[in-house]
Formats: C-alpha cells, sequence, structure tokens
C-alpha cells in the first residue's frame, strides 16, 4: 500500500510540476502571445447582451462588435455596418451591412442576425442595458443589406446603443459558447484560472497582433506585483501609485491615463446646511485639490471643477477648475455670512474598499480643520453604499467616484436633474432641469453642447459638490510590447497591443 | 513563586510597563500632531521623526503614542463590558442552577458558536462603524468566555465547606454571593482579565485592520497597520513600528498572567 501511495504522491506532484511550469509560459520565445492579468473572472456570462459587470465587459469588446463600435476618441465608427445615414428629423437610422463579415464560427453576417439580435435586446426585461432605448424603437426592419429602425421620438443617443454585440441568431448557448465578429475569438475558460483567446484571422479589418491571449485571473491585489515581477503576466491595467512604486526596478513600462471618473465629495444638497451654497463655496474655497494628489496619489491624477472629465474632450471645460482657488480666509467669510462662523460639522461617508477614496477623505478632513469645519469619517461597506447612501440618500457627504456608462455627457449629467433618480445628492436648480431639458431635446450638436456645458458651468458656480478629479490609471506593461490604448469607455483594446 | 514565574512577572511588567509608559506620555505630549499632514517631508528615519513618516508625512511616533492609547480604551471597555456581564451571568447561573442555568448558559453557548470576528462584523453592519460600536460589538462577544470561567468556579466554591456552614447560620444569597463567594474569585478573574485584554487588543487590531474599528485619520494600531500594508515595500517602517507595539503589548499581558495564574 505505502509504495501504491508514494507512486501516487510521485504522479501528482510531476503533474503539479508541469501545470506550474505551463505558468511559466510567457516567457517562452514564441513571441505572438501575451498574458494579461485581470481583476476577477468572467463570471456573469459571456452572452454580451447578459453581461453586466464592467470588467466582463472589458474583455468581451475584443470579441464582440456592434454596427458601430468605439475608438480611443469617444467616436462611433462604423464596424459591422460599413455606412449608416440617419433621417433630417433623426428619426430613421439605416445601416448598411458590410460586405462579408465573419462570425468567428466560420458564417457570414446576415441581416437576419441583426434583427435576431434587436429582438433579442428589445424584448429582454428591463434590467437589460438596452431595454430602455429600444422601448423607443417604433419599428425595424431590413430590406436587402440595409437595415432599417424607426424610432417613436428623437434620441440624440441613440447610436450608441447601436454598439450592441451583433451574435448568431444559430448560436445556441450564447452563454458559454461566445461567437462573435471581433478582432479575437473565444476558445477556452477555466472557472477562476485563465481565459483563452486567439486572433481571429478571417476578421474584416486590421487584424488583431498577437496571436494567442491568455487572460489570467489575480484575484489577489497583493499578488498582483509579484505575477508582474515573477514574469507569469505581461500586462495589467489600472495598477495603484503604490505598486508602480514597486514595480520601477522591473522590466516594465507604466502607462499614463486617466480612470474617467469624477471623483468628487458629493454633498447631500437636501442636509441643512448644505442647502445654502455658500456653504458649499465654502468647502471648495477650502479644499486644495493639488494638495490631495499631492499626498496621496504621488501628484497624479488631473484636477477637475465640474461633473465631466477630460476624456470626454468635447464637453469637458478645463476652466471650470479653477473657479474656486484655495482661499481659506475666502471660505471663513462665506461660512460667516451662511451663519456657520462657529463651527460646522458633518460626517463624510467612504466605501472602505476603496482606498483611493479614503486617502482623500483623510486629506480633505485635515484641511477642513483650517476654517473650523469638523468632518468626521464614516466607513461603510459598499453594499450599504449603495443601499443608504446611493439609493437611500442617508448621508451628509460622500467622498466617491462617478462614471459614465455611455460615451455621452447625458449619462453624466442627467443624474442632477431635480426628479432624476438617480440624483442622490438631491441637487435641485431649475435653471439647470430647463438648460438639461433643451440640451437633450435639441437636434442640432453644437447646440445641444453649448448646453451640456451650460449645465456644467451651473453645477461647478452653484457648487453642487466639491469637485476633485479623475484619478490617475497606471497600466504595467512589459518592456516587450507596445500599442496599448487608454480609451474613454471601460475597455481594454488587446487587437492594438503588439510586440515592439 | 517559582523561579521561572518571577521571571516571567519581571519581564511582563516591564513590558507593559513601556505600554503603560507609552500611553501616558501619549495623552500628555506627542512630539507632533498626529494628524498633521506633510506631503514634502522625507518619509524615512531621522532625528527628527524617530519612527519616519507615513504616506501622508504624519509623524509615526506620534500616531503610534496616540494609537496605543486607542487600543488600549478600545480593549479596557471591552474587557470591562465582559467582565461585568460575564460576572453577573456566570454567578447567577453557577449558584442557583435550575432552570436560570439551562437557559442562560444555552444562550450563552449559542454566542459562543459564532467566531467572535463574525459577530463583530455582524453588528457592526447593522448599526454602522466606529469606536462604540466596534468596542459594544467586541464586548458582547467577550461575556460568554468569561461567564463559563466564573461558573465553573462558582460551582467549585458553592460546594465547599465553609460556604455550607456561612448557610447554616442563615446567611442570605446576595450575603453569600457578595461576600463569601465573589472574594474567592479574585486570581481567576485576575488572570482571565490579563487573557481578555490580549485578545481584546488583538481583536481591535483585526477590526481595524479590516477596516471596520476606529475611523480614519484616528490612528490606532490596527488601523495603522492596515494602511501601511500597500507599502510594505516601499516605507515598511510605518508597518513595523505599530506591529512591534503590538507585540510588545501581548508579550507583556500574556507573561503577566501566565506569572499571576498560580501564583
Amino acid at each position: 500500500m505505502k509504495t501504491i501511495k508514494k507512486i501516487m504522491g510521485l504522479i501528482l506532484m510531476s503533474a503539479t510540476l508541469t501545470v506550474a511550469f505551463c505558468g511559466c509560459g510567457s516567457d517562452k520565445a514564441d513571441s505572438s502571445s501575451i498574458t494579461i492579468g485581470i481583476p476577477q473572472d468572467l463570471e456573469d456570462s459571456l452572452d454580451p447582451h447578459v453581461a453586466v459587470a464592467a470588467g466582463t465587459k472589458e474583455i468581451l469588446f475584443n470579441i464582440f462588435e456592434g454596427l458601430v463600435k468605439p475608438d480611443k476618441n469617444g467616436d462611433l465608427n462604423p464596424a459591422v455596418a460599413d455606412s449608416y445615414e440617419i433621417s433630417e428629423d433623426g428619426l430613421t437610422y439605416t445601416f448598411h451591412l458590410r460586405k462579408g463579415v465573419k462570425f468567428h464560427d466560420g458564417s457570414t453576417v446576415t441581416a437576419d442576425d441583426v434583427l435576431f439580435c434587436i429582438q433579442k435586446n428589445a424584448d429582454a426585461d428591463s434590467s437589460s442595458a438596452y431595454a430602455s432605448a429600444f422601448s423607443n424603437i417604433k419599428e425595424y426592419r431590413a430590406e436587402g443589406e440595409n437595415i432599417i429602425i424607426t424610432l417613436n421620438q428623437k434620441d440624440t443617443d441613440f447610436l450608441q446603443y447601436m454598439t450592441m454585440a451583433i451574435i448568431p441568431k444559430s448560436n445556441a448557448n450564447p452563454d458559454t459558447n461566445p461567437i462573435g465578429t471581433g478582432p479575437y475569438k473565444y476558445v477556452s475558460r477555466s472557472p477562476q484560472e485563465n481565459i483563452v483567446l486567439t486572433r481571429f484571422d478571417g476578421y474584416w479589418g486590421e487584424k488583431a497582433h498577437i496571436k494567442d491571449v491568455t487572460l489570467k485571473i489575480c484575484a489577489s491585489a497583493d499578488s498582483i506585483v509579484m505575477y508582474l515581477l515573477g514574469g507569469s503576466v505581461d500586462l495589467f491595467a489600472r495598477v495603484t501609485t503604490t505598486q508602480v512604486d514597486q514595480l520601477k526596478d522591473g522590466n516594465f513600462d507604466i502607462l499614463e491615463g486617466t480612470m474617467n471618473l469624477v471623483q468628487a465629495m458629493y454633498l447631500n444638497n437636501a442636509f441643512e446646511p448644505f442647502k445654502d451654497e455658500r456653504v458649499r463655496q465654502a468647502l471648495c474655497y477650502a479644499i486644495d485639490r493639488q494638495e490631495i494628489l499631492n499626498i496621496s496619489f504621488a501628484g497624479k491624477g488631473t484636477v477637475i471643477g465640474s461633473s465631466m472629465f477630460p476624456a470626454f474632450g468635447k464637453y469637458y471645460i478645463d476652466e471650470t477648475k479653477d473657479v474656486y482657488k484655495t482661499d481659506l480666509e475666502k471660505a471663513k467669510a462665506l461660512l460667516k455670512e451662511a451663519g456657520y462662523e462657529t463651527g460646522l460639522s458633518f460626517s463624510i461617508t467612504v466605501p472602505s474598499n476603496y482606498q483611493p477614496h479614503i486617502d482623500t477623505a483623510t486629506v480633505i478632513v485635515e484641511q477642513l480643520k483650517k476654517i473650523g469645519v469638523d468632518a468626521k469619517i464614516k466607513l461603510v461597506e459598499w453594499d450599504s453604499w449603495v443601499a443608504d447612501t446611493y439609493v437611500g440618500r442617508n448621508f451628509e457627504a460622500t467622498v466617491v467616484g462617478v462614471d459614465a456608462s455611455q460615451m455621452t455627457a447625458r449619462a453624466m449629467l442627467e443624474r442632477f436633474t431635480s426628479d432624476s433618480g438617480k440624483n442622490f445628492i438631491n441637487y435641485s436648480n431649475s435653471e439647470y432641469d430647463a438648460k438639461f431639458a433643451e440640451a437633450v431635446a435639441t437636434t442640432d450638436d453644437a447646440k445641444a453642447t453649448a448646453l451640456y456645458k451650460d449645465c456644467e458651468w451651473i453645477l461647478t458656480n452653484t457648487a453642487a459638490n466639491v469637485y476633485i478629479q479623475d484619478l490617475a490609471e497606471f497600466v504595467a506593461i512589459n518592456k516587450k510590447y507596445t500599442g496599448y490604448e487608454f480609451y474613454p469607455i471601460y475597455v481594454m483594446d488587446i487587437s492594438k497591443i503588439r510586440l515592439k | 513563586m517559582t523561579g521561572n514565574n518571577k521571571v516571567k512577572l519581571i519581564i511582563g511588567l516591564v513590558l507593559t510597563g513601556i505600554v503603560f509608559l507609552m500611553l501616558l506620555f501619549g495623552i500628555f505630549y506627542t512630539p507632533y500632531d498626529p494628524m498633521a499632514m506633510d506631503a514634502s517631508v522625507s518619509k524615512s528615519i531621522s532625528l527628527k521623526h524617530i519612527m519616519g513618516c507615513d504616506q501622508f508625512g504624519r509623524d509615526v511616533f506620534s500616531r503610534v503614542l496616540v494609537g496605543v492609547k486607542e487600543t488600549m480604551i478600545v480593549a479596557g471597555a471591552v474587557v470591562l463590558i465582559g467582565v461585568f456581564f460575564g460576572t453577573v451571568v456566570g454567578t447567577l447561573t453557577g449558584y442557583f442552577g435550575g432552570w436560570i442555568d439551562e437557559i442562560l448558559m444555552r444562550l450563552n453557548d449559542a454566542v459562543l458558536a459564532f467566531p467572535s470576528v463574525l459577530l463583530a462584523l455582524l453588528v457592526i453592519g447593522l448599526y454602522g462603524g466606529g469606536r462604540n460600536t466596534l468596542i459594544l460589538a467586541l464586548g458582547i462577544a467577550f461575556i460568554p468566555s468569561f461567564a463559563r470561567i466564573i461558573r465553573s468556579e462558582v460551582l467549585k466554591i458553592k460546594n465547599l465547606d465553609y460556604i455550607q456552614s456561612v448557610r447554616l447560620f442563615g446567611a442570605g444569597h446576595l450575603r453569600i454571593i457578595v461576600v463569601h463567594i465573589l472574594p474567592n474569585l479574585k486570581t481567576v478573574m485576575l488572570s482571565s482579565i490579563l487573557i481578555g485584554f490580549n485578545n481584546a487588543v488583538l481583536a481591535e487590531a483585526g477590526m481595524s485592520y479590516l477596516g471596520m474599528g476606529v475611523a480614519p485619520p484616528n490612528p490606532s494600531l490596527g488601523r495603522m497597520l492596515s494602511e501601511a500594508q500597500a507599502y510594505i515595500f516601499t516605507n515598511p517602517m510605518t508597518a513595523v513600528f505599530p506591529g512591534i507595539t503590538i507585540v510588545i503589548m501581548i508579550l507583556g499581558f500574556s507573561l503577566l498572567s501566565a506569572a499571576t495564574e498560580k501564583g
């Protein structure tokens, strides 16, 4: 018996060793492969119409495409469609299918597949990302190679939703067997371990550079540096400044981009002291945003002044950040005017799993002491932040980052209209509501942009929140590779990465 | 007292002495404002900052001093709650027995069945974080172990001859408990308080480490460790000094309790 056990042990051991050696595979000479670390498994679904997690969508971006596809500037380019027209009244969209676009299983994309996808999402329950936008569709049909969609009401953002992935009607299991038209095709997935993709050679556009891609799941944040330095991971997006410090001596290029979110101390405008605009302005004058960046973020990040981040070049107004130059005397004077001369105290709710927000709040507490404001940090778990602070609106101030679900100004600004369900700060300003409504209704893009910008100015001038920064995002990439591109939305475009 | 115990006692006294010195020192004076930030200061150890500075440029020595106070307050309050209610429950159940014993001890078992950290997380999840909730949460979690120790001691003592004779003299229950039983629990209580204090220090550090305890920017030893974690390679001293302080504290109280156990 003992010998059998021994032999079994040996077999087991050699098996694990083989696995271990496989783990170092990315070191091998085959140059056309890359191992990318991702923070979580793609657990929700591999069906692009069902997946909701940002971490899943950023990977599926490489496998699927819509009729149009966003590029790194945030512009929409034709993809599965090779051209599109929008009628004068903005109600009819005509997409012309690109000839010979192949699915990963070799079949050709037909108008039937597109109709199937629209149908699938229009029928989906209201939790689907497309449900509300698609409820506006009056009718859709195919005419030869053209897909014609007619809307009930004009929606300037409708094209954004045409990034909806096109999948073959014939695929019975989109949940586990993703078939798309993107530059990479799905090979396999080992739960909690990795996902393997390979280049799709029948891709209609510019083909991907790297042939084999392994997405390795690095669930523990602490292990990321070790994986990178040890060579088992070549690329990891979103490393922190402290991790960057540890990677300094390694064989890595550190790319700096932005996270594309608005980090602010969001103020509950319904909380008694914050009902007074002067109090909110006083806080803005008291907080030195550059100092926050210097102390907590090694000087990295972009100071902002309204609910818009720089990557949205079209809508972003850089000047808003200069409205409240740190001025303690002015802050004190404003507090005095508002009747809080003797002091003001409030709590800052911070989700305990986001260290950057905790660090920001820690500095803010110190800065506010200088004008006699006593702020206390209240750490809560993420779930209770969502339930009590965001949905329940039961808070005084909170430090978080807010991002955009779609690449539209509306996605950022709609939440501050008085009756918006997402208006967790209870901001109420009739001038803002009017400007926003006008912007949404306008057909002229330039005019709409100007109106959206007016909205941003209102937020800044009334000090709706204490806007702080768009956090810096760091990507660690092995020096062998180059070509990583930052997008204004949460995606990782693997097809652009290439060997140096 | 054996020689071995004497050594333990002396080392224990010295170590706890250091901790109490830090505590006193921290109450009256810290070299710097433990909350004051300075982005420009060098993080390394220097004559000005004998334990270096943390990522915000705050003086670690000042923060350790205040952190000791913060940790001791939490641990002390937790033990106080645990000992008080533990003694009440333990004496009642041990002395009277019967259905009181059955009900209270089964409740006790139920609380004991939860890991104390889990129980504390539950309370904090319900009532929000912060120091006071933490004290309450850990205090409740500490009651059962004290109750058990006291109960078994009371069971032992109440059957001793002298209690029987006091009873024959006509003493009431209250008098027997307060005058004749409680004083005899002294030794057991002392060592269990010391052990309990240790566990409370560790529990506080653990909870703060999980981000559930003392709210930033206030320092406690556990929170300092937790914050230093991300900088362990780049600025290890911010983790080392709070860590060492916890070790000194725990070791000191452990040695004291070991020395008093059979003293």
